[in-house]
């Protein structure tokens, strides 16, 4: 076997176990537990996007969650105005990107790097957070939506069969939507990570100067990754605004934002497999430690109930020991027993002293 | 068979991705309530003096005997005030924990996002912060004030005592913006003017040029809706620039994050605030309360706000409900408190009222002196008059928003 | 005519408030290269420092300017040794384990203190200029503001401490190859990093109040202004601090808080544009 055949094996095992976990979990699993696997499932195509432009791009985005925030807000605005949400959904997947393709062009061209684009990126979804923020009042309206300022936008109509004003999609489906199109963009970037355009946007990260004096303006790629996963965020947010049927600022914020990288970086940078697992690991970390919180006010509940100081604590043992990331640490794991466990297989014996 | 790195990344990870999350199984013959308040993050100091009021009525229902036999279990939430986990918690608890009423909720936001939840799921929805008004929603039964009950009484008591010009600083989100426009109204309806109207989103904390402003148009009093920990700087910065003896200021959000011991007395003594409960009100049913509080949260517990007293007397509500519908069915239960139920509670006597599901409750104008809120005026239970113009759910039982009031 | 008082002693409020919740990030960063994004909960600490030692009876100058730095210091100074020292280098893991470290002090701090704590006043009164009274404390800040980046320039440029840290700065192996031990040195100026902030902290805490997550709310503004100064620490801060506080201050005057925020906002984004490697990477490069 070689390596390019143990790739596709290793691809169509994701693809069966995807599929089998697409349809089956509706089947046996409740309600409750499927709406909570919806959302974690929209929040992966979240960090895949960031994966990508970050992972394998080299482009520190510490505003991805302008993007987000932004399709969000793009569909809940097109569908109160519209009611048919077939258009709100591409306009929620164009404008981000547009709006990513400024930016990245502000950026790139400016040959702004490393610190200094995660400031740039940052800036910008605060800024986008501090006026949608004050939008409360209600003059502040695009068509029929009103912004809502900080109590954001309630009650947005879900999505419906394309071209079907009357029929919703159910919740089942939305399961399926957002499984199926977290499939669709792991493969989606698997093909475009394997393609010319994915090995020359890694040999950017790589070393940018070589890649330039061979040829590639590095300016034109690092655009093109920027705005894909500008595009693929705002597509996560479209979907986002489906399964809550809210949006508000706090999207935009801060701990928002932070918590994208968090994903990645806990799940593993170079690769797609890893944000996604770091994405789901955390935020059911996080719902598990604000649910069932005890009653008592004493020391021992105070510390073990205290959802911030147990996550933080769980960050910091994880950079310390884990610093690569889950998975590929545990790849390296698994490579070591392999290579032990090969080892023995051909018999190899330390040499035995006379 | 040598195994790649990759291939073992792709197959192994993606197992791992789909393995299964187990539900843990509850105690069968229990009733189970749920509480979704911010313990973390900025609205705890909103949020855990409700968890306590509420742990503290469901452990009296309990010891006398529990609901109709059966005993009470509390499931608590904190959502770590964000948007994401409220509307979580909220499947969680209606799909998973089945339960048989939510407490929740602090901001108006954070009521909008889990009140459609709770409605799909068909679950009963108690929301016991004091809001702008306008929910109407068979489902949902409101315990707050609402700016009929409080900003009606304080504001012409204000313009009375100092004066007929007023400045309003407000929060900028609905509550804030609603709240406002209502003490416009009656200002204007007693014969006074608003000189300006400030909006400040909530993380606002640098007021030096508002402080400035306020001065330039020189009002008789300052009217406050400012909310959360951010906001508490304007007391701050307003005395620090000595503004405390020139103009007095009056609010229905003071005091209820315990602002008024935070701040030092020169810091905010003379402030008139208007609410349902006070932890100082004389009357019997209000000692027993503190006392038992104390006992179970320490007698140096700061103070047992407003927002505290709604939730208990939102579940005392909800066990009457039930103790009259004889079950913890959803809508034999509303059609109990649809009778108009009534506790003594220690804010006084609090009715439900039919048509609004919101309540008929005694307020009270209060001045902040030296840490405490001394009871000034009484009103006895005043009436939901606001949401009342807009929402009749006898007449149109199949009524489900939140209406803006048009003032 | 006493408008413009006013608004010039807001203004040098501003700059100065800027300042000093930039400047013990702008050691650390431009320093160590350590993105400490748990910058902000330094600061909290720091007002929590002064508030306890202010309620034991301790008078509020010394709890403010002693007691907090020395607290924060010494936290800073474990929070060093028992987790940076790690990362150096590892610019991204410094930023995950101090979001880590941010959590863990919010949760720690809401734990110990609770949601309600009491604060602590302005002292020093008002005056007036005109019609108009303001704080005296403002100018007390401000004043602050100078003394210490006074301090620090004179440190860096007139003491032996000074000189080693610029030169750790500048070429560690050098430096280590002249006798200087460069962990210790990172210790000690991570220690009076956080020192600043917690001088800061506390030297804020009557103005903005303090609460377990008032850290969000500096953190965004420090990171922007030592970035947009640039890689010289203390030329770097002043010249970003003025730059951004005088454009929030005017814009905040006369439009609203919000678009005051969005103004600094803006010009941070423009000035990055314009000056890639920040303000001290153009002007004043030989600078401290």
């Amino acid at each position: 076997m070689n390596g390019r055949s143990l790739n596709l094996l290793g691809l169509a095992v994701v693809a069966v176990v995807g599929l089998t976990f697409m349809f089956l979990t509706p089947r046996v699993v409740d309600l409750d537990t499927v709406l909570e696997l919806t959302v974690y499932m929209i929040m992966a195509i979240l960090a895949l996007s960031l994966a990508l432009v970050w992972g394998y791009g080299g482009i520190l985005c510490f505003g991805q969650s302008a993007f987000f925030g932004l399709g969000a807000y793009t569909y809940a605005i097109a569908m109160f105005n519209m009611g048919e949400s077939t258009l709100p959904v591409l306009v929620a997947i164009i404008l981000p990107a547009a709006f990513a393709a400024l930016l990245g062009y502000f950026m790139f061209y400016g040959r702004i790097s490393d610190v200094y684009l995660g400031v740039i990126t940052l800036t910008v979804t605060l800024i986008l957070f501090n006026s949608v923020n004050s939008t409360a009042g209600p003059e502040f309206h695009i068509g029929a939506a009103r912004l809502g300022g900080f109590n954001g936008i309630p009650g947005i109509p879900p999505l419906n069969w394309p071209f079907n004003k009357k029929a919703a999609i159910d919740l089942e489906a939305m399961f399926y939507l957002s499984t199926g199109s977290l499939l669709l963009t792991y493969f989606g970037l698997r093909l475009l990570l394997a393609s010319q355009f994915g090995h020359i946007i890694v040999g950017i990260r790589e070393n940018e100067r070589r890649a330039e004096l061979l040829g590639y303006d590095p300016r034109v790629y690092k655009l093109a990754t920027f705005t894909i996963g500008g595009a693929l965020a705002g597509f996560a947010g479209c979907l986002f605004a489906n399964w809550g049927a809210f949006v508000s600022p706090t999207i935009f914020g801060l701990a928002q934002s932070a918590q994208i990288i968090i994903w990645v970086i806990v799940g593993g940078r170079g690769t797609l497999i890893g944000p996604v697992i770091g994405c789901i690991g955390i935020q059911w970390l996080s719902a598990l430690l604000g649910a069932n919180q005890p009653s008592g006010s004493d020391l021992w509940s105070k510390i073990f109930a205290n959802a911030p100081l147990i996550l933080g604590v769980i960050l910091i043992a994880f950079v310390l020991l884990v610093p690569k990331g889950l998975v590929p640490t545990a790849a390296d794991i698994a490579a070591f027993f392999l290579r032990r466990r090969r080892r023995e297989q051909r018999g190899f014996e330390p040499q035995q002293a006379e | 068979m040598s195994i790649s790195r990759r291939t073992f990344l792709q197959s192994g990870a993606a197992i791992a991705a789909a393995g299964a999350i187990s539900s843990p199984a509850f105690a069968a013959d229990e009733i189970k309530v749920a509480s979704i308040h911010d313990l973390s993050g900025g609205l705890d100091i909103y949020g855990k003096p409700m968890v306590d009021a509420l742990t503290l009525a469901v452990e009296e229902a309990n010891a006398a005997g529990g609901l109709l036999g059966r005993q009470i279990k509390l499931i608590s939430y904190d959502p770590q005030s964000n948007m994401q986990l409220y509307t979580q918690f909220a499947q969680q608890a209606a799909l998973k924990d089945k339960v048989a009423v939510v407490h929740g909720g602090i901001t108006s936001a954070s009521r909008e996002v889990i009140r459609p939840v709770l409605d799909r799921f068909k679950t009963l929805y108690f929301y016991n912060t004091q809001y702008e008004g306008g929910v109407c929603d068979r489902d949902q039964f409101d315990t707050g004030v609402t700016p009929a009950q409080t900003v009606e009484k304080l504001v012409p008591y204000a313009m009375k005592k100092w004066g007929k010009k007023v400045y309003v600083i407000a929060a900028d989100y609905n509550y804030g913006q609603i709240t406002s426009q209502w003490v416009k109204k009656y200002a204007l309806e007693n014969g006074g003017e608003v000189a300006s109207i400030d909006f400040f989103p909530l993380d606002v904390t640098n007021f030096g040029s508002t402080i400035s402003k306020i001065q330039a148009a020189k009002p008789d009093f300052v009217w406050s809706a400012l909310v959360g920990g951010a906001h508490i700087s304007f007391y701050r910065q307003w005395a620090a620039a000595g503004m405390r003896k020139t103009i007095p200021m009056a609010s229905t959000t003071f005091a209820v994050g315990n602002e008024h011991i935070v701040l030092s007395p020169e810091e905010c003594n003379g402030m008139l605030i208007c609410y349902n409960y006070f932890q100082d009100l004389k009357n019997p049913v209000n000692q027993a309360f503190v006392a038992s509080f104390h006992k179970r949260f320490g007698a140096d517990y700061p103070n047992i706000t407003e927002l505290a007293m709604g939730t208990y007397q939102g579940f005392r509500l909800w066990a009457e409900g039930v103790k009259k519908a004889g079950s913890i069915d959803r809508m034999k239960v509303i059609e109990a408190l649809e009778t108009g139920i009534s506790i003594d509670a220690p804010s006084g006597k609090v009715t439900i009222d039919p048509p609004t599901h919101h309540c008929i409750l005694d307020v009270h104008i209060a001045e902040v002196n030296n840490k405490k809120l001394n009871v000034l005026e009484d009103f006895p239970q005043q009436k939901p008059a606001d949401t009342a113009a807009v929402c009749n759910l006898i007449k149109n039982p199949n009524d489900n928003q939140q209406y803006v009031i048009k003032i | 005519m006493d408008l413009v008082v006013l608004l010039a002693i807001q203004v040098l409020y501003a700059v100065a408030s800027l300042a000093l919740i930039s400047v013990g990030l702008a050691i650390i960063f431009g320093m160590m290269r350590v993105i400490n994004l748990a910058h902000g909960e330094f600061l909290m600490l720091g007002g929590y420092a002064a508030i306890v030692a202010t309620s034991h009876g301790i008078s509020i100058w010394v709890s403010m300017l002693v007691v907090a730095p020395i607290v924060v210091g010494v936290i800073g100074i474990v929070v060093e040794r028992t987790i940076i020292r790690f990362l150096y280098g590892r610019m991204i893991d410094t930023m995950l384990a101090t979001w880590g470290l941010s959590l863990f002090l919010v949760g720690l701090t809401t734990a110990i203190f609770g949601n309600t704590t009491v604060g602590i006043s302005a002292p020093l009164g008002s005056f007036e200029i005109g019609a108009y009274r303001t704080s005296a404390y403002t100018l007390f800040v401000i004043g602050i503001a100078v003394v210490v980046l006074g301090a620090i320039f004179a440190g860096l440029r007139w003491t032996r401490v000074g000189l080693i840290a610029r030169g750790t700065m500048q070429n560690a192996n050098m430096a280590a190859a002249l006798g200087v031990n460069p962990p210790r040195v990172y210790a000690i100026t991570f220690g009076i990093g956080a020192a600043l902030s917690g001088l800061a902290g506390a030297v804020l805490a009557p103005v903005s109040g303090v609460f377990p997550t008032i850290g969000v709310a500096y953190i965004a503004k420090a990171f922007i202004t030592v970035i947009g100064g640039g890689a010289a620490i203390l030329s770097g801060t002043v010249s970003a601090s003025a730059l951004f506080g005088t454009i929030n201050q005017i814009a905040t005057f006369v439009t609203t808080p919000v678009f005051g925020e969005v103004a600094l906002l803006g010009a941070a984004i423009i000035l990055i544009r314009l000056l890639p490697q920040g303000i001290t990477g153009r002007f004043f490069r030989r600078g401290l």
